[in-house]
Formats: structure tokens, sequence, C-alpha cells
């Protein structure tokens, strides 16, 4: 029984501790002309699409949940971030070769249309960041179409 | 004040531990890596014949200059990543990704003309992409990336130019149409493996 207390009055001091640990934010004032958004000419529908679903771990700027306040969550947040912006990172898409631009396309439409991005777990807090059927529909349409023009 | 004490250093301990813990849960993956990159060793070694292999048995033979051999260990790499898939292997398919990711590497671009080496360098790069992931996906996702990387490795041999005969094959079926390099004429489709092993034709042959 007295294990048991001290263990609970370790664990809220841990998590107390932790709290004081700074993380950094992915935050910027800076409208990267690199931008996808200047790079291609993008539809109203497909921006939204892309702002809400995809920006918060894929560019330079995310919006952040209030939970974000709060260890070890912070922690995971930061580290999707940042796994998300090196294998795509939106604010930067015009600084890569075309090449490299055709191949994310491609990437970027089959994930959607296999319903892999956005992560389960992303859409089940963000429930606004979940693509429905007609969304992906026009999503995938209109990325083939781009990519043919490369 | 001891218990307070007490309490204090029992959470500086835990904490300390835990990084510890964290730290060799990390090695301990690594370690696991090395295993599994031995045991497909093993498992390629009784592998029929292959025509990366006959591939390189040329090789031997062939008087490849300094420039192209870099390539040529590219070329070798894709190849035997296209065997494994042929072969439905996902986990041979996946350390051919990762020896790939080396070998585009060291390719070396000084004879190359501005022009070439910054298409090259973009190559690389995309290359790099596709076989990284390769490495550590499924196999569904590896074909997928297959594709991007058969590009790719065509265009770099169009710039370097390769030691052996190699064949462009074509299957119509797989994501509107996609090619493949191989030394050998017969159509062995590294797209579908076995569920449709003689799908395709061939397109075109490269020196």
């Amino acid at each position: 029984m007295k294990i048991v207390k001290i263990l609970g009055l370790v664990l809220v001091a841990a998590f107390v501790v932790i709290q004081f640990v700074p993380t950094s934010l992915n935050q910027s004032d800076v409208i990267s002309t690199e931008d996808f958004m200047s790079t291609y000419k993008v539809p109203q529908q497909i921006e939204t699409i892309l702002k809400t679903s995809c920006y918060d771990c894929h560019s330079n700027n995310t919006k952040y949940p209030w939970y974000n306040k709060i260890q070890p969550i912070a922690w995971v947040i930061e580290d999707h971030v940042k796994v998300g912006k090196e294998e795509l990172n939106l604010s930067e898409f015009g600084s890569y070769s075309k090449r490299r631009q055709k191949s994310k396309l491609k990437s970027i439409g089959s994930q959607i249309e296999d319903g892999e991005m956005p992560l389960s777990s992303y859409a089940l807090i963000h429930r606004d960041a979940k693509i429905s059927e007609d969304e992906k529909r026009l999503m995938v349409e209109w990325i083939n179409k781009i990519i043919d023009s490369l | 004040m001891r218990k307070m004490k007490a309490i204090i250093g029992f959470v500086l301990i835990t904490l300390t531990l835990s990084v510890v813990s964290c730290k060799e849960s990390k090695t301990n993956e690594a370690a696991d890596n090395g295993t599994a990159v031995e045991t497909s060793e093993v498992e390629k070694e009784s592998h029929k014949h292959s025509d990366s292999e006959m591939k390189h048995d040329k090789n031997k033979t062939a008087n490849s200059d300094q420039k192209s051999s870099k390539a040529e260990a590219i070329i070798s790499n894709y190849l035997k990543m296209k065997d494994a898939l042929v072969a439905d292997d996902e986990k041979e398919a996946a350390k051919m990704g990762a020896e790939l990711a080396v070998s585009l590497k060291s390719l070396s671009l000084n004879e190359f003309n501005e022009a070439q080496q910054k298409e090259l360098r973009e190559i690389i790069e995309s290359a790099t992409e596709h076989a990284e992931h390769i490495a550590k996906s499924h196999m569904d996702h590896q074909r997928e990336h297959f594709k991007g990387l058969s590009v790719d490795i065509t265009d770099m041999i169009a710039i370097t130019g390769t030691s052996i005969t190699l064949y462009e094959q074509f299957c119509p079926m797989y994501d509107k149409g996609s090619a493949w390099l191989s030394v050998s004429n017969e159509v062995r489709n590294p797209y579908y493996g076995s569920k449709m092993l003689k799908c395709g034709k061939v397109q075109k042959e490269i020196y």
C-alpha cells in the first residue's frame, strides 16, 4: 500500500517536472514564396483541404491545439511534425526539383487515396481534418492533373 | 523533511533510469536490424539463379572503366531489388533498398558536365528517397516506390551509360502503365510477382 502511494507521488512529481521542459514551436510568420500554394494554381476547395488536413504536420506552420501546453503530449506532437516535415514540407515545395515534386505529388495522391493520410490518430482528434470520399476524389483528380502537366 | 528528500531522490533515480532504458531500447533495435540483415543474407544464398547474378558474372569479365563502375553498383543493387520483388520477397527488397541508398551516395559526378551533374544530383536525391522508403515499407508500398525508382535509374543510365545490355520492360496494367529494367529479355514482372509473373513486354534495349 505504501509502495503504491510512493509510486503515485513519483509519477505526479515526474509529470510536474516534465512540464518545465521547453519545446520549440513550428511556427513562422514568413509566407514562403516556395509554398505549395504559390508553386501551383490551387483551387479554393483543394487549398482548404490541404490547409486543414495537411499543413499542421507538413509545413513550417502548425496550428497548435491547447493541449500542446501539456507534456508529454507536446513531445509527441513535436516528433510528428518533425518527421512529417522531413517527408514532405509544403512550405518549401517550390524548392524541390521537378522530379521530386512529381514523385511527392504521386505519393500525396496515393497516400490520400489509400486513406493512410491524414494519420487516423490525428483525424480522430481533429475531426475536421478527416478527408471525405468526395474530397478524396477531388484531390486525387486534381493531383493527377498537375502530375500530367509537369 | 526526510520523507521529502527520499521522494525527490526517488524521482531523480526513476528519471535517470527511464532515460537509460530509452537508450537501451534503441540499441536493441539496431541489433535487431543487424540480425535481420544477416538472415536475409543467408536466404539470398539459397535463391535460384536470378538474372542479376548472371549480370554479376558478366560484370566480372566486362572491362568497365572507373567512371561507370560506380553506376554499375547502383544498377546491380537495383536489379537485385527487382529480382526480390519478382520473387515477392519483401525482406530482401527492403535490404536492397538500404544498400541501394548507400551505393547512390557514392556515384562520382566529376566526369560529367554541369547540366548533367545537376540532373544526376536530382536523380540521386529522388532515387535515394525511393530506396529509403523501400527499405522500410510493406510490399505494396515498395512496388509503388519501385516504379518511381525505375524512372530515376533509367534516366541515370541515359547519362552514365551502362556496361551491360539492359532491357526496358513495360507492364500496361500496374498504375496506368509502369516500366522497369532487366538484364534478360524474358519478362518477369516485379510489380505483380507470382500473381502475374509474365505480364508485360520488352519495350526497348539499352546499351
